[in-house]
């Protein structure tokens, strides 16, 4: 049983990466426009370079 | 620097960023796809002064930053050269709408994340780690749950604290009880004190599922209110103020007594007054549902919401801002309306009956056991079991999950529910009333007399330049019919008269030929020197599908009436065209609201459909109530749905999903009570167990979510 002593650490660890993957999204507001970002994706406008950085607004 | 996804640039906000420029945000009801955002974004980034533009499909707005210079107005033309639609919001009403779901959110994602994990820990001790592992476990899972509950339960902790202090029980208090106490007792058996089954997976668990159903309740007030803030935001009256010998543009509400503000035509009068000069023709049928225009000179008095016409009027205000006529009824109503948020919904009425019972049992159980053992730790233990057994979970979910999946689906069919409860009484409907004019009827004149080509032709010829509605109308039909205007030279409008060229007239019929008799109908005269005056009728345009929408609501069982405050004639004639023998015109506002009361009285449920001010009354007494989005704002802002499509169609649709709706909280409320009924005299009997308590709750909170989910046939 003494690799739970590795195995625990490490599983909570993944568990709390994820978590923080999930904060992260949430703090970047990713959840504010679903349909919109379903629908981005077939838009072909920034295929070939990225859109340029304007002052993006808070909110 | 994080870049999110090139195309949506979702990126956190530069901290330190000066604001240089003013925000716009501009609503958008018809964009649906991508085309529609790439349209919008790239038609307003190329306007001068724009630095950023960006679309929210789900709100149907578009954010826009852009320079101090750039004027709304010319963004809204923009849009509208594009083919969109599109208002101007106020941006101070819709500020931090999405803090509080954000904050759900990340409270449900680590409660989520501890309950996976602790879960976990839990299965290996239920398959029978014993021991030193077991007991390994306990305090790993303590070490993930304490700080978890201690932070994603804290809504539930405060809530149930305010309303102790209070001295009252709310649903939040056994809740906090059961979260709470289950997380001590398991942390006393973490440390080895005693020997208890741990409950950190059931108190996780709870907290979960609850957050979920918070969230989701959330979600729908967020709907109903921000769907409040677009109507308001979406009229933001402003009035041509003239002072020393310059135009101001001012908000209505900031308006004075006293000031004299100029009203252009094709625009609202934003101010009761008196008419210092100018004559015009003023569109009453926002405020009585009269669909003549009513002729306005010098010396009269307007009220506020009268729709101008044909000329410019200077006006000295009497009343402005919250004091108008508009204004005060709207005040009037609104003290009725309380009446009727006195309903109170499904759950408010099964929370009200669950919160004594659970505590009730809760005490029973401990008080038993104890009583018939003598070992207050497994007295305890039987009471955390019957409390977070009972926890309202699924009943928690229930209600919100099914209003939530509803509400969405009436806004794909062009539907905005404003109310919380406008669902539940929407399903409880079996009478329909409309009012005429701007409901069932489109509130544009159409040409009804047959004339000739030639008098059609110098008709329209008259009229090519004039934007009264008639002129239009004239217009329209000519086109329609392939006949090309006669060119007329030096037209004059004269304002509530007519249009003259000449000898030719065109216009009301006392005034092209003095000797003739008025008659009700809206028509107007074409007279000229040596012919007989042609007469040109017109009736109002019914909505196209209005038959279709009348013929659904009887075939689903529903009455339908017509209450207008219009002439006998029209009213008369569009009961004939839509097959009503239920309808009543020259009603008075106070007329239909005495109706309504009636036919409540009787024990009938009437939806009201209306969208002038002669409505309100109406739309406040009835049991649930709608107005199309083009109607006055009082009326908008009483009514529980908005319509925002031209179509009728979507109003049977509703009434059907409000019905399926109320029978799936019916049904989940059932589901619900009956697990409870299956797992509370186990939880009494000292059976339960934390993993049948782990079982009980997700099984109960998935059904009810999944038959919230189920698409209806």
């Amino acid at each position: 049983m003494n690799v739970l002593v590795m195995l625990i650490p490490i599983s909570v660890l993944l568990g709390i990466l994820g978590l923080a993957c999930f904060i992260w999204t949430l703090r970047t507001r990713q959840y504010d426009d679903p349909d919109g970002d379903r629908n981005r994706i077939l838009d072909a406008r920034w295929d070939d370079a990225p859109r340029p950085d304007r002052s993006t607004p808070d909110r | 620097m994080t870049m999110a996804c090139p195309g949506c640039a979702a990126m956190p906000a530069e901290v330190g960023a000066a604001p240089v420029a003013a925000d716009i945000v501009l609503h958008l009801p018809d964009i649906h796809c991508a085309a529609c955002i790439a349209t919008v974004e790239d038609g307003l980034a190329q306007m001068p002064g724009v630095r950023d533009v960006r679309v929210n499909l789900t709100q149907r707005r578009a954010f826009v930053t852009a320079m101090p210079e750039v004027a709304t107005d010319d963004l809204v033309d923009r849009l509208a050269a594009l083919g969109h639609r599109a208002q101007a919001l106020d941006t101070g009403m819709l500020a931090g709408q999405s803090a509080v779901g954000r904050d759900l959110l990340m409270r449900i994602g680590v409660a989520g994340f501890a309950m996976m994990n602790v879960m976990l820990l839990s299965v290996a001790v239920w398959a029978g780690a014993a021991d030193s592992t077991s007991h390994v476990f306990h305090l790993i899972a303590a070490a993930i749950a304490l700080p978890a509950v201690a932070f994603s339960a804290r809504p539930f902790f405060a809530s149930a604290l305010r309303s102790l202090s209070v001295g009252r029980l709310n649903m939040d208090v056994p809740i906090a009880l059961a979260i709470g106490l289950s997380a001590a007792v398991s942390l006393v058996g973490a440390l080895g004190v005693s020997d208890r089954a741990s409950w950190f997976d059931a108190a996780l668990a709870l907290t979960f599922f609850l957050l979920v159903g918070r969230y989701l309740d959330h979600l729908g007030r967020q709907a109903a209110r921000s769907a409040a803030a677009d109507l308001a935001a979406l009229e933001s009256p402003q009035a041509i103020v003239l002072r020393d010998g310059e135009d101001h543009v001012v908000r209505a509400e900031n308006l004075q007594p006293g000031d004299v503000i100029r009203v252009a035509p094709g625009s609202r009068i934003p101010a009761d007054g008196v008419i210092l000069s100018g004559r015009s023709e003023l569109d009453c049928a926002a405020l009585t549902g009269e669909s003549l225009p009513v002729t306005a000179e010098t010396g009269a008095e307007v009220a506020a919401g009268a729709l101008n016409l044909s000329a410019a009027l200077t006006i000295r205000c009497t009343r402005a801002g919250n004091d108008t006529t508009l204004r005060r009824l709207a005040d009037l109503i609104a003290m009725a309306e309380t009446q009727r948020s006195r309903y109170s919904s499904l759950a408010d009425r099964a929370a009200r009956l669950y919160a004594p019972v659970v505590h009730l049992l809760g005490f029973a159980g401990f008080a038993g056991w104890w009583w018939a053992t003598g070992d207050a730790g497994r007295a305890l233990e039987v009471a955390i079991s019957i409390l977070v057994i009972t926890c309202p979970c699924a009943l928690g979910l229930a209600v919100p999950a099914v209003s939530t999946v509803t509400t969405a689906r009436l806004f794909r069919m062009g539907l905005l529910v404003k109310s919380r409860t406008a669902l539940e009484r929407l399903a409880d409907v079996d009478t329909v009333v409309f009012d005429k004019t701007g409901t069932l009827t489109t509130g544009q004149p159409v040409l009804c007399s047959d004339p000739s080509d030639v008098d059609l032709a110098r008709a329209a010829g008259l009229c090519a330049g004039s934007s009264h509605p008639l002129s239009r109308a004239i217009c329209d039909a000519a086109r329609q019919r392939g006949v090309r205007a006669i060119t007329v030279a030096g037209v004059r409008e004269i304002p509530g008269c007519g249009l003259q060229a000449g000898g030719v007239r065109l216009g009301r019929a006392d005034w092209v030929s003095p000797d003739a008799v008025p008659s009700q109908e809206a028509e107007v005269w074409l007279v000229d020197e040596n012919h007989t005056p042609a007469v040109f009728q017109f009736a109002e345009d019914l909505r196209p599908d209005a038959a279709a929408c009348i013929n659904r609501l009887r075939d689903a069982g529903v009455d339908v009436a017509l209450l207008s405050g219009d002439a006998q004639a029209p009213v008369t004639r569009i009961a004939a065209a839509l097959g009503l023998t239920e309808a009543h015109a020259r009603m008075t506002p106070e007329g239909k609201a005495a109706w309504l009361t009636e036919r409540a009285d009787a024990g009938h449920r009437v939806l009201m459909i209306g969208d002038g001010l002669n409505d309100t009354g109406a739309l406040a007494v009835a049991h649930a109530s709608l107005a199309p989005s083009t109607a006055l704002d009082a009326a908008r802002n009483l009514a529980d749905v908005i319509l925002l499509t031209d179509s009728l169609l979507p109003i049977p649709e509703a009434l059907a999903q409000a019905r399926v709706a109320r029978g799936r909280m019916g049904q989940n409320m059932a589901l619900a009570i009956g697990y409870n009924l299956i797992f509370v005299p186990m939880a009494c009997a000292g059976f339960a167990t934390p993993l049948m308590a782990a079982i009980a709750m997700s099984t109960s909170s998935l059904t009810v979510t999944g038959n919230a989910m189920r698409a209806s046939k």
